[in-house]
């Protein structure tokens, strides 16, 4: 427990499980806090993280002891990468390095202390690309087996304040998710209320990725593209999946002026469970009599069908040229403010 | 003789233990331990080929470019695919971009602060070296975390986001750079030209590029105060500390070759063990005699790998197998890219003191000046209008070799593919080279080697002379066992 210029610090803890360090690696791209800032700005004090802290080795192994025995306050624990239960339960398929005990049951004992518990990245959230596949080392997150709730710390877990797991989802989170649900709770304002029916906070998990898509006109027209590389639509070929993720990607962005769909790239759903495990090809989208199985996200079927074929028919010229070039080779025309001679 | 296991070791990506026989004040041998297996090849294994675009990433987050560089020039291989050269030129950007914000990370963030440790209290240079560079509270991190960031802008315009991009893909990149994307990007690079050479050279990065001779960085280092740039201040401890007489390995030097131009590497492929020899993929083998690994415990090629866990197997003592190349160890990285690449400064550093501590942070930092120098270049040699990206498809029997560098060293994916489907991938990092375990001759890895000799305190766990050790190899554990 210290102090920051007279104030209570907000103690977080963070370790790092079966996942590829990509969350913290992400985090430290933050902006607008950069990670200096939120520590300073919001006192939150990191007890050890993996990749920033000093302490190593035995230090390491004698500050989670005392941890866990209470004598330091835990604020915040924060759980990047998913959990391995493996081989037959014994969790021996990741010790933590040094303590030749499994992580699973560090996380077991620091959760039971934590005042709150986080899970960041969709690893520890819902087990992630670990567990695709077979899933030889049963993985799963923290609170979560793909959609189903249980996980390591089962469907009952409470931390100490009351909440469940804090699903920071997304592969990887972007950092702006993590400063600002580290701030809010460093402010104690995350409530139930503030969380989605995944345990996601709201604050991103309410929009989708589809909201500031600058490929928003070759959707409205159905003008697709055929191939990666090609700027149109990636909903009806590409697998894109923007019209049903939850995520506030594209008016957020990433890495300054970023996000998947602007890269080039279609959306892959990285915020939902199980997302690594689509039943098709990432970049394929799958369709019954020609028709994406994936409709976007509240909207009828009937309904999505007749207004596809009708904006198909009104697709202009430019629209559906520009959809299968890697640029725009025709611009926009200027209509009733043509310079006069 | 004392029986000592170290860990976790932070500041390396993922988990590592080290145990350490020592005897008389020195380690006498050393095994290391990566000890987290998540089966990524088994997850590969029968998806269909490009989905490895979006998995083989997610191995890493901080060598996530890299690997699916790798993925993608094995796919390339595969399909005989041809690349437009601005593809080309975008992959090598991207590349760069994570490659120099990885060094740079790694110096700062990573390296550094252990000189800041109480225990180099006495030293004359420690309370301004701790002032600087302590971590998370040092003046050097609230200032490189936002010019990182700020550099990797680069990825948000090129790469969508970063870490885990899909615009890497076997025909070139799926994003198109605009007139006016491409001179922000030349001003983002600029901008982080301008940090390196203010605050972590203090000199023109064509100087330090220009540096030929041991001798010539003595000389450029006695020109200023050691405090004036952060490159001078790790040169003067360095030297206080005799950083050049630890962690030397087995001298013998491997680079995959790295940013190709028309199909030809920017830094060469090659061997080095005094001299520059041609290697041959071919030679690249794994095996398994101390892994927790069932299959063949005799040196095989990467195509023929198998990843079957397997906690019983005796004598075993890590996840990670033991690759070699011609039956021998090598060490990879920005040392060994930059001497295969016959670099004057590095092959004279190589030459006079082989592998050791400051030789691979030194060599790590040229080769940061040299790589944001080309990029600069790359940037100017795209051609608007054209081509970023060609296509193709997968029929029949297919076999794909994709060697890549990252950061910390030699990447390699091999792709066996039937009708699009993945029948076997396996992967070969660089800290798997770096930090191999002893191969069915006993023979030791390179970072085990690297710490025989090395003399530690009677409190062994205290020594930070392994961290040194460790961390000069900038591993990356998560890559290690995938």
């Amino acid at each position: 427990m210290g102090h920051a210029g007279g104030r209570e610090t907000f103690n977080v803890l963070w370790l790092q499980s079966a996942g590829c360090g990509g969350c913290t690696m992400s985090l430290l791209c933050a902006e607008s806090p950069s990670v200096v800032a939120m520590l300073e700005g919001f006192g939150i004090r990191i007890l050890w993280h993996p990749a920033l802290s000093e302490a190593s080795g035995s230090e390491v192994l004698a500050l989670l002891d005392r941890i866990a025995a209470g004598e330091i306050r835990l604020d915040a624990l924060c759980v990047e990468g998913a959990l391995l239960r493996g081989p037959n339960g014994t969790g021996l398929f990741h010790t933590f390095g040094g303590s030749g005990k499994p992580m699973i049951a560090w996380v077991q004992s620091l959760a039971a202390r934590a005042r709150y518990t986080v899970a960041i990245g969709s690893c520890a959230a819902f087990g992630g690309i670990a567990a695709a596949g077979p899933n030889s080392t049963e993985a799963c997150g923290l609170q979560y087996e793909g959609a189903t709730r249980g996980g390591l710390l089962g469907r009952d877990y409470r931390s100490q304040i009351g909440l469940p797991v804090i699903n920071v989802a997304g592969c990887p989170t972007h950092p702006n998710w993590v400063t600002e649900t580290l701030m809010s709770l460093a402010l104690g304002q995350i409530g139930d209320q503030d969380l989605d029916a995944l345990a996601r906070p709201r604050m991103y998990a309410d929009q989708i990725v589809h909201h500031g898509c600058t490929r928003n006109e070759y959707y409205e027209f159905k003008a697709s593209a055929e191939k990666l590389s090609d700027i149109g639509c990636m909903m009806e070929h590409m697998g894109c999946k923007g019209t049903q993720a939850h995520g506030d990607c594209n008016t957020r962005l990433w890495n300054g002026e970023g996000s998947c769909t602007r890269g080039g790239y279609p959306c892959i759903n990285c915020t939902a469970p199980s997302f690594e495990e689509p039943g098709h090809s990432f970049a394929l989208t799958p369709k019954v009599a020609g028709i994406p199985i994936g409709l976007p996200i509240d909207m009828p079927k009937a309904w999505f069908v007749a207004l596809a074929s009708l904006s198909k028919a009104a697709t202009p010229q430019r629209v559906k040229l520009n959809a299968v070039q890697d640029r725009a080779v025709i611009a926009p025309s200027i209509r009733g403010l043509e310079p006069k001679s | 003789m004392r029986s000592v296991t170290i860990g976790p070791f932070n500041r390396v990506e993922g988990d590592l233990e080290v145990h350490l026989d020592v005897d008389d004040g020195r380690v006498a041998s050393a095994r290391v331990n990566a000890p987290l297996y998540r089966g990524f090849e088994q997850i590969l294994a029968g998806k269909s080929a490009l989905d490895a675009l979006v998995i083989t990433p997610r191995i890493c987050g901080i060598c996530s470019v890299s690997q699916s560089m790798a993925a993608a020039y094995a796919l390339r291989d595969a399909m005989g695919l041809v690349v437009p050269r601005n593809g080309e030129l975008a992959t090598n950007l991207i590349l760069a971009n994570e490659n120099v914000a990885d060094h740079f990370t790694h110096f700062y963030l990573f390296f550094m602060p252990d000189f800041a440790r109480a225990t180099y209290a006495e030293r004359a240079w420690h309370s301004r070296i701790a002032e600087r560079f302590r971590a998370i509270s040092g003046t050097a991190t609230a200032e490189i975390i936002p010019a990182r960031s700020q550099f990797l802008h680069l990825m948000g315009t090129m790469a969508g986001k970063w870490p885990h991009t899909l615009t890497l893909q076997p025909g070139g990149s799926t994003r198109a750079i605009d007139a006016g994307e491409r001179i922000r990007l030349l001003a983002v690079v600029g901008q982080f030209r301008r940090f390196m050479e203010h605050r972590l050279f203090g000199d023109d990065l064509e100087r330090i590029v220009g540096l030929d001779s041991e001798r010539a960085l003595d000389d450029w280092r006695s020109e200023a105060d050691p405090m004036s740039s952060d490159f001078r201040a790790f040169l003067h401890v360095a030297d206080d500390l005799g950083l050049s007489a630890m962690g030397r390995a087995t001298d013998r030097f491997m680079s995959y070759g790295s940013y190709p131009i028309d199909g030809k590497p920017t830094f060469a492929r090659g061997l080095w063990d005094g001299e520059r020899r041609e290697l041959d993929p071919a030679a690249i083998t794994e095996e398994t005699s101390h892994s927790w690994m069932a299959g063949p415990t005799t040196p095989h090629s990467p195509f023929d790998g198998v990843t079957q866990p397997d906690m019983d197997r005796p004598g075993a003592y890590t996840w990670c197998k033991s690759p070699r190349v011609a039956g021998q160890v090598v060490e990879v990285g920005a040392l060994a890219r930059q001497v295969v690449d016959g670099h004057p400064l590095a092959v004279d550093l190589a030459r006079r003191s082989g592998g050791n501590v400051r030789n691979r942070v030194v060599c790590r930092l040229l080769e940061a000046a040299r790589v944001t120098l080309a990029m600069e270049e790359w940037l100017k040699a795209l051609r608007a209008g054209e081509p970023y990206c060609s296509h193709g498809g997968f029929r029949g029997e297919m076999r794909g070799r994709g060697l890549s560098e990252s950061a910390r060293g030699s990447l390699g994916h091999w792709i066996d593919l039937r009708d699009g489907t993945i029948v076997n991938y396996q992967i070969v990092s660089p800290t798997t080279w770096n930090f191999s375990p002893r191969d069915a001759q006993g023979v030791p890895g390179a970072l085990e080697q690297a710490l025989v000799g090395l003399s530690v305190p009677a409190d062994v766990e205290a020594a930070v002379g392994v961290q040194h050790v460790v961390r000069s190899f900038d591993p990356c554990m998560v890559c290690t066992v995938h």
